[in-house]
């Protein structure tokens, strides 16, 4: 799992860490039942604080992604990857959704948006 | 269990005064204690180390008071890293090895080898031959080689190279893995304590103006350029320190009482130690 923290990201570094693991989650390269590095281990490695490791941990466990078993560590949680499935599934229709609110706005049709999508997406390849 | 608590701690030199100094360091921790030259990091560690006596409150070592008789038994577990170090000059390494083993009760003479290979230091050179850097790091290698719970550094990386900085950083968090195990670090390198620590201490003058978490400083604070009327605008509490210039302002500004719209940049820490410093001078 690759974990960047970066210094002009202006999110907060426990959003990064928590992002970063939330997306190896996403990825399937972290599945149901995996353990995850100990809050102490991750921060020494990342060079971040401990305080900083734990409020992230302690986010993921409040939003359900991992589970902490005391004196083991912390797991990926069996539902985390469908729960992030369902979460990122209703923020891509938001973002859509305000794509075709912003080109009815100025009169882009929802076909002249589908082709700008696909044009982005071989882009991005 | 706490690796240091400062309760209401004053001491009063002719000319100087530490006054009303309280913090609690959780254990597990690095502190960044930072400060201007004579702001009273020195006389802190030295209270801390029960090297001189508070006028008033109380300071406890890994759960022990700094006055009580018994104290030296704690220093045992206490790693102390000086900005001089008192080494006998005509020792070599080896031989110094040898007097601390006399010295502390759990010394670890294969540690010790450890770090005299990872810092690359000679071990037969004689010490007064050394550079400030070898004897700084000969001083780091005795401090971690007898399984101490805390380390005390005063200035460790002032005079060091980049280099040789980052590895001691390495070999600070390393120590740190251990959730028993805590540091207390002086240093006027800010960016050095802004990698390594989990809780910041600034000292200004005497008094202690600063002391919060790392990360919550840097992402409960931001800087604004703004114009004067920009500035004056802002709510008062909002403003933590300022500096005025022909063109334009540059202000260091609570993130929770600045209004939206104001244009808000990540500060360093040593943005936010420079504008706390100029906030208390008005």
């Amino acid at each position: 799992m690759n974990i960047i923290i970066s210094n002009s990201d202006p999110r907060p570094i426990y959003q990064q860490v928590g992002e970063a693991i939330r997306g190896a989650v996403i990825s399937g390269e972290l599945s149901p039942g995996d353990a995850l590095p100990s809050i102490r281990g991750l921060a020494k490695d990342l060079r971040i604080s401990v305080i900083t490791t734990k409020r992230a941990f302690e986010e993921l466990e409040r939003e359900g992604y991992i589970e902490t078993v005391p004196g083991k560590g912390s797991f990926v949680s069996g539902a985390s990857a469908s729960l992030l499935r369902e979460r990122r599934l209703s923020e891509i229709e938001e973002h859509l959704r305000r794509a075709l609110e912003l080109g009815r706005s100025c009169g882009v049709t929802p076909e002249e948006l589908t082709k700008m999508l696909k044009t982005l997406s071989e882009e991005d390849i | 269990m706490n690796a240091i608590e400062v309760r209401d701690v004053s001491k009063s030199y002719p000319g100087f005064t530490l006054s009303n100094i309280h913090f609690t360091l959780p254990e597990g921790c690095i502190l960044g204690l930072v400060g201007e030259n004579g702001a009273g990091k020195s006389t802190l560690i030295r209270l801390l180390m029960g090297a001189s006596g508070a006028n008033s409150g109380q300071l406890r070592v890994l759960d022990a008071d700094v006055t009580a008789p018994d104290f030296t038994k704690t220093k045992d577990s206490i790693g102390v890293v000086l900005d001089e170090a008192h080494f006998p000059t005509s020792l070599n390494a080896k031989q110094l090895g040898r007097i601390m083993a006399g010295t502390y009760s759990r010394w670890d003479q294969a540690v010790y080898d450890g770090y005299l290979k990872r810092l690359d230091l000679p071990e037969k050179k004689r010490i007064k031959d050394f550079s400030r850097g070898m004897r700084m790091k000969l001083a780091l290698a005795c401090a971690l080689s007898h399984d101490a719970r805390l380390l005390v550094l005063d200035e460790p990386t002032g005079g060091l190279d980049p280099m040789v900085r980052d590895e001691i950083l390495d070999i600070l968090e390393d120590f740190t893995r251990r959730e028993d195990r805590s540091v207390l670090i002086s240093s006027h390198i800010v960016s050095d304590l802004e990698k390594l620590c989990d809780y910041i201490a600034f000292l200004h003058k005497g008094k202690l103006l600063l002391f919060e978490e790392k990360d919550r400083l840097l992402e409960d604070y931001a800087m604004a350029r703004i114009t004067e009327a920009e500035l004056e605008a802002l709510p008062k509490a909002a403003v933590k320190g300022e500096r005025r210039g022909k063109y334009g302002v540059e202000a260091l500004v609570d993130r929770r009482l600045a209004p939206a719209g104001v244009a808000l940049e990540k500060p360093t820490l040593e943005d936010i130690i420079v504008f706390f410093a100029r906030g208390d001078k008005e």
